[in-house]
């Protein structure tokens, strides 16, 4: 009698290929135990946007740092710079008294003007740095680590020096006050203008990087700066553009954030380019797919242990970079 | 050094060219002359300062001292980026293709001004790199040694260059894939001017109109490649051969 040879691969585990995906979706339901469906439905839709908010600044950290290989510790001060830049726009249509009688549509466009200025501000304000300062620096990581920790300094000072080293509370339009329910899950307007912010950027991203000529030319430029200069390009405009880029999207999450926590103070990015950090760690240096994945694990992570565990919250983090860490060195989505 | 193929328009002159990387001073005052047509060889033992000539050439290290002229203009102090807007094509050793990038991003990327004349000349470019099509959508960085050669000098042939310089296209490739190589080499200097750096004598002849022996980063020799060729002594001294 003759028997098959086992294949241990497709008779024992047939779904060997998913088993990722199947980890990734028991972890993602492992908080319903504790917890009743609608408390879960709602720190999922909290969690996702603070993850959307999150991979704001992640982003930029991820072209900054991820692509460009620059180490940028001023990110958190862009961050806060563009929210006070946010923060002065509303204030201005606060004190005009146009944000509390805004509707929905009223208070998108003034966030619009408000995310259109913190951009505006912090890609001018990384372009400055990166002509004055960054170039200089280019390929010696400790210099960077120090003269962005100086840059850091700098910007906070200025802001300090301009608002008041105290917090400033943000106005926050009143269309993004109301809320709707759905499924007995409260969800407020601004989570959802996030959320869809948050994706925006990812395609808008994922998009230039992958099919425009200007995505290729920076990809390229990562990779050999020598090939692309000799092919007629430009390179060291287009890295400043790339940083401006970073600097701005790191301002435009300032903004958003200060809307969120409807406040601002000088120091408020330093909390946030922790978890930016996380992030660009978790999704693999460079990937924007890797940080936007990256920043709904640690958004969901962060709001499931908050409630269950509150002093786990932000350690939880590092046990999950930790994790992934050790199982994929370069990050979910890095490059070997 | 005997005058060669003055007839001809000069291309590329170099006067008295230093070039230092860091503290090391590596081009110590290389004269040339370069006229359009045809290939001229670059030869040397290693370190004889070839690559750092092209290089240098190209703008991609900075020139301490002398004159470099590209069709006429002064172009010493120019930026890499401008250069290859004037028409300089550049290939550098080590099979220099973007790796991340697929063969259809790379060869995007070579189009500078991406027209209809460059997308004519691109399927050019293909029929005389055939293997290239087959790998349209493959990362560059998975290719063979052989085809990443190639890509590498097939990006550059999408853009109108009046000269191309092609650093040490045959290094790390199997004998058969030299042998395309040429054949392919001798096909590109037929309508562009070709400034190849190369150790492979063997190829150079087949290549070579004629040529410059560096050493110690001077020029020590100027000939057509046949006087090369006859000339036992020089390529003993020179080149080990």
């Amino acid at each position: 009698m003759t028997t098959e040879p086992l294949n241990f691969q497709t008779r024992i585990y047939p779904f060997r290929q998913y088993t990722g995906w199947m980890i990734g979706i028991g972890l993602f339901l492992l908080p319903l135990i504790p917890m009743d469906l609608t408390t879960y439905l709602t720190l999922t839709v909290a969690g996702i946007s603070l993850g959307m908010l999150i991979f704001l600044i992640a982003s930029g950290l991820t072209l900054i740092f991820g692509l460009m290989d620059v180490l940028n510790l001023a990110h958190a001060a862009f961050f806060a710079f563009g929210a006070y830049a946010g923060f002065t726009v509303l204030n201005l249509l606060n004190n005009a008294g146009w944000i509390d009688s805004a509707n929905l549509a009223q208070s998108l466009f003034y966030l619009a003007l408000a995310l259109g200025a913190a951009g505006l501000a912090g890609g001018a304000l990384g372009m400055l740095t990166e002509k004055i300062v960054i170039k200089r620096v280019y390929g010696n990581h400790l210099m960077q680590l120090l003269v962005t920790v100086g840059v850091s300094f700098v910007i906070v000072e200025i802001l300090k020096i301009i608002w008041g080293v105290n917090d400033e509370v943000v106005p926050v339009p009143m269309g993004f006050q109301d809320a709707f329910i759905i499924f007995g899950v409260f969800i407020e307007y601004f989570r959802v203008v996030a959320i869809f912010l948050g994706i925006t950027i990812f395609v808008i991203l994922q998009y230039i990087l992958k099919k425009t000529k200007l995505g290729i030319i920076v990809r390229a430029g990562v990779e050999n700066q020598e090939i692309v200069k000799a092919t007629g390009y430009n390179i060291s405009w287009i890295f400043t553009l790339v940083f401006a880029a970073g600097a701005a999207l790191a301002a435009i999450g300032g903004t958003m954030m200060a809307i969120f926590n409807q406040a601002v103070d000088p120091g408020m990015g330093d909390q946030f380019l922790i978890f930016a950090l996380i992030v660009v760690i978790i999704g693999g240096l460079g990937s924007v797919t890797g940080s936007f994945v990256g920043a709904v694990i640690v958004g969901l992570s962060f709001n499931y242990v908050a409630f269950l565990l509150p002093k786990m919250a932000l350690g939880v983090n590092f046990m999950i970079m930790a994790v992934i860490l050790l199982i994929r060195p370069k990050g979910l989505f890095g490059r070997d | 050094m005997p005058d060669m193929i003055e007839t001809k328009p000069l291309v590329l002159g170099l006067e008295n060219v230093h070039t230092h990387i860091d503290q090391h001073h590596i081009l110590q005052g290389v004269s040339l002359d370069v006229a359009a047509g045809g290939a001229t060889i670059l030869l040397g033992r290693n370190g004889a300062g070839k690559s750092t000539t092209l290089k240098s050439v190209m703008g991609l290290l900075p020139v301490s001292q002398g004159q470099i002229f590209f069709n006429g203009q002064s172009i010493e102090t120019s930026k890499p980026y401008e250069i290859a807007r004037m028409g300089m094509g550049f290939v550098p050793e080590d099979k220099a293709v973007l790796s991340t990038l697929t063969v259809a991003e790379n060869f995007r990327l070579s189009m500078f001004r991406e027209t209809e004349k460059s997308h004519e000349k691109l399927e050019g470019v293909l029929d005389l790199f055939p293997a290239l099509k087959k790998f349209w959508k493959r990362q560059a960085g998975l290719l063979s040694g052989g085809q990443k050669q190639m890509l590498a000098i097939a990006r550059v042939l999408v853009c109108d260059h009046t000269l191309l310089l092609i650093d040490e296209p045959s290094k790390g490739l199997a004998p058969i894939v030299v042998d395309q190589l040429a054949e392919s080499l001798i096909q590109i200097k037929d309508q562009t001017k070709v400034i190849l750096v190369e150790q492979n004598f063997r190829l150079a002849q087949k290549v070579g109109s004629d040529c410059f022996i560096l050493d110690d980063g001077r020029v020590v020799f100027h000939s057509s490649m046949d006087e090369l060729s006859r000339d036992k002594i020089m390529m003993k001294k020179y080149l080990g051969i």
